[in-house]
């Protein structure tokens, strides 16, 4: 079996995110990680792997597209325990929206299909941190024509039968389809390992290739900043919130106070 | 003027609020039509309160034949409802489904979409709130026909009636798209409280309720209030993972978030840093949440809680 993880290089969450002036997210001035979130696909793809009958014949490959430090969540993966990497990067790539990012995606799964065998399984997060979009993995299964079981809590699999739990917003369902499938996963489907010394030394073994566009047979004027199919026109910082006003509750005065903020606002 | 598509949320023909929302958008953008995916026997009952918030025209479209997939079937059916229709703009309200419909259809259609807005003016121009909270975008689609999933709670409904003519709309469904099952469906049970993402007063607990939400759900319901959750008490198996707000749960933005043993982490932030009022309880003073609340009380949430709920509920009678 053949399972590739898309994994996404963010900006850290934690840290100073910004906008470039040409409105795009700046992604080289500002430290960057995994996305947390793809963490937990990683880490549902090994154990799908661990689980399946035959874990020895079964490659995890972790997939990103991004600029030359995307590098660093694949190499996370590897670490984590996936088999081989790919990184897909070119200048042209920058500035491109989820449309475009998906068709690079979508054409190095396709290479992969055949130079590494073809991928039962796609395993997305559930969002990347960053954007937020939660439609890469949608559309990975429209391009590539594959069913998509997506927004997984928890998730069996037996033979090429994938189950998933998918908490809605209006009722719990039961989704199934059959391999080759997209399955994407939330952070409700458990915490994702830490890399081990021996993982971290391991990593640097593994398989690791940089594909650019003419590998995929992407031409360079289908992506991009300039042919993006929608458009940032303007990016503001929110004012911070100005100070408010903090009580300690002494004596029970907390609550007296609390109270009268509330009315004074109206909201009794 | 050209037809706005809104793509209607319901359960089981219960129109949810968001899409009454989309339609008071759409009239911004042109004449609002509402596409409905259901049994034809709740068509008569939904076109009427879609008409009633302006809805021009209601386009039904049975579903019998895909209800028991995912996502796909709704996405074909609505490339041929655009090549028939060829609207302004596309509406979706952004949810798990609706954002999986709008992706998929954006790439048969060849259309830019847009996630998430928070408003949506003439152009259509899109507002969103992006780095948990902290910058305002503004963007539009500058290819084919604008796709946009907007946000619950964006604008107030209008009742203002439409013509709501109803009109059958019968599309071809491949196997290709029947491929992803549902296999059971367990609606939610209905809390009693406002629903989290529609409310006005949102008051949510963390991991110092310690598990003990009585307090929170208190002070709620003196105040009229949905309840919420951080990840930690969701994780703590506290509540269930629907209560949850931020960064991997519901996105709120009320008039009143009030946050009660939380502190306030980038990814909680990043649900409920555009509510207009911020109230929080925590015991420690260097709780990250104070940089944001306009009032808060440095104590313990077990006894401030529910002595200013008898305060409240001492002044409402
Ligand atoms: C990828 C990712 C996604 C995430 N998504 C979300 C999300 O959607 N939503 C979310 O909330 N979190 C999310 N998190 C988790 C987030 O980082 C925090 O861990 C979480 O919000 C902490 O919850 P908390 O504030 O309840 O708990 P803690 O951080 O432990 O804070 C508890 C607070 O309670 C106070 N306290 C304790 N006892 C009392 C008492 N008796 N009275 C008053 N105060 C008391 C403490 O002083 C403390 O400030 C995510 C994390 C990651 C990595
Ligand atoms: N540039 C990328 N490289 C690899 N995977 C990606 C990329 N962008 C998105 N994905 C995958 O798609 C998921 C959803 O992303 P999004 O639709 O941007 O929220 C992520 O969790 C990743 O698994």
């Amino acid at each position: 079996m053949n399972i590739v993880v898309c994994v996404k290089h963010v900006p850290d969450a934690t840290g100073d995110r910004r906008f470039e002036s040409d409105n795009t997210v700046d992604r080289v001035g500002v430290d960057g990680l995994l996305s947390e979130l793809d963490e937990y696909a990683v880490e549902q793809a090994l154990q799908i792997k661990e689980k399946s009958g035959s874990p020895e014949e079964t490659k995890v490959i972790a997939l990103t597209v991004g600029p030359a430090k995307a590098v660093d969540a694949v190499r996370k993966a590897l670490q984590m325990g996936a088999d081989e990497g790919v990184h897909i990067t070119d200048d042209a790539i920058a500035g491109s929206d989820y449309i475009a990012t998906s068709l690079v995606l979508a054409k190095a799964i396709e290479k992969i299909n055949q130079d590494k065998g073809q991928a039962d399984l796609v395993v997305c997060g559930m969002a990347s941190t960053d954007a937020s979009g939660s439609v890469v993995p949608a559309m990975l299964a429209e391009r590539l024509g594959l069913p998509q079981v997506t927004f997984a809590s928890v998730i069996e699999t037996q033979g090429d039968q994938v189950r998933i739990k998918r908490d809605g917003d209006t009722a719990t369902e039961v989704i199934g389809g059959t391999m080759p499938l997209v399955l994407s996963v939330t952070d409700q489907t458990g915490e994702a390992r830490y890399p081990s010394f021996k993982g971290i030394m391991a990593a640097k073994k593994k398989p690791l290739d940089t594909w650019s566009l003419s590998d995929l047979g992407v031409d360079a004027g289908e992506v991009g900043l300039s042919v993006a199919w929608s458009e940032v026109e303007d990016t503001t910082e929110r004012p911070p919130r100005t100070a408010g006003e903090i009580v300690k509750d002494e004596d029970g005065s907390g609550a007296g106070a609390l109270t009268d903020f509330l009315a004074s606002k109206k909201f009794i | 003027m050209s037809e706005v598509l809104v793509v209607v949320d319901h359960v089981d023909g219960a129109i949810r609020k968001p899409t009454l929302e989309l339609l008071a958008l759409a009239k911004r953008l042109g004449e609002p039509a509402a596409v409905f995916f259901g049994g034809s026997d709740k068509a008569g009952e939904v076109a009427e309160k879609l008409k009633a918030f302006g809805a021009e025209k209601i386009y039904v479209v049975d579903d019998a034949e895909i209800k028991g997939y995912l996502v796909a079937p709704k996405a074909e059916a609505l490339q041929q409802l655009v090549e028939k229709a060829s609207p302004a703009a596309v509406l979706f309200v952004s949810g798990y489904e609706g954002k999986e419909v709008a992706a998929r259809l954006a790439i048969k259609i060849e259309s830019g979409l847009i996630t998430d807005a928070v408003d949506v003016e003439e152009g259509p121009v899109t507002t969103q709130s992006v780095f948990a909270g902290n910058y305002t975008v503004k963007a539009k689609v500058t290819k084919g026909t604008p796709i946009i999933t907007v946000k619950p709670n964006s604008t107030a409904p209008v009742e203002e009636a439409g013509a709501g003519v109803v009109e059958e709309f019968a599309a071809t469904i491949s196997d290709g798209a029947k491929t992803a099952q549902i296999v059971a469906q367990q609606p939610r049970k209905a809390s009693g409280r406002p629903e989290l993402t529609e409310a006005a007063i949102v008051v949510s607990g963390g991991r110092g309720t310690g598990g003990n939400f009585e307090p929170i759900e208190g002070l709620a319901d003196a105040l009229g209030a949905a309840v919420g959750a951080s990840r930690a008490a969701v994780d703590s198996g506290w509540m269930p993972h629907t209560f949850q707000v931020g960064q991997t749960g519901k996105t709120v933005s009320p008039q009143l978030y009030v946050a009660n043993g939380i502190s306030g982490a980038i990814q909680h932030r990043a649900g409920m840093q555009t509510s207009k009022t911020i109230v929080a309880v925590n015991k420690d003073d260097e709780a990250p949440i104070f940089e944001l609340v306009d009032f808060g009380v440095v104590g313990d949430l077990h006894s401030v809680l529910p002595a200013a709920t008898e305060k409240i509920n001492e002044r409402k009678s």
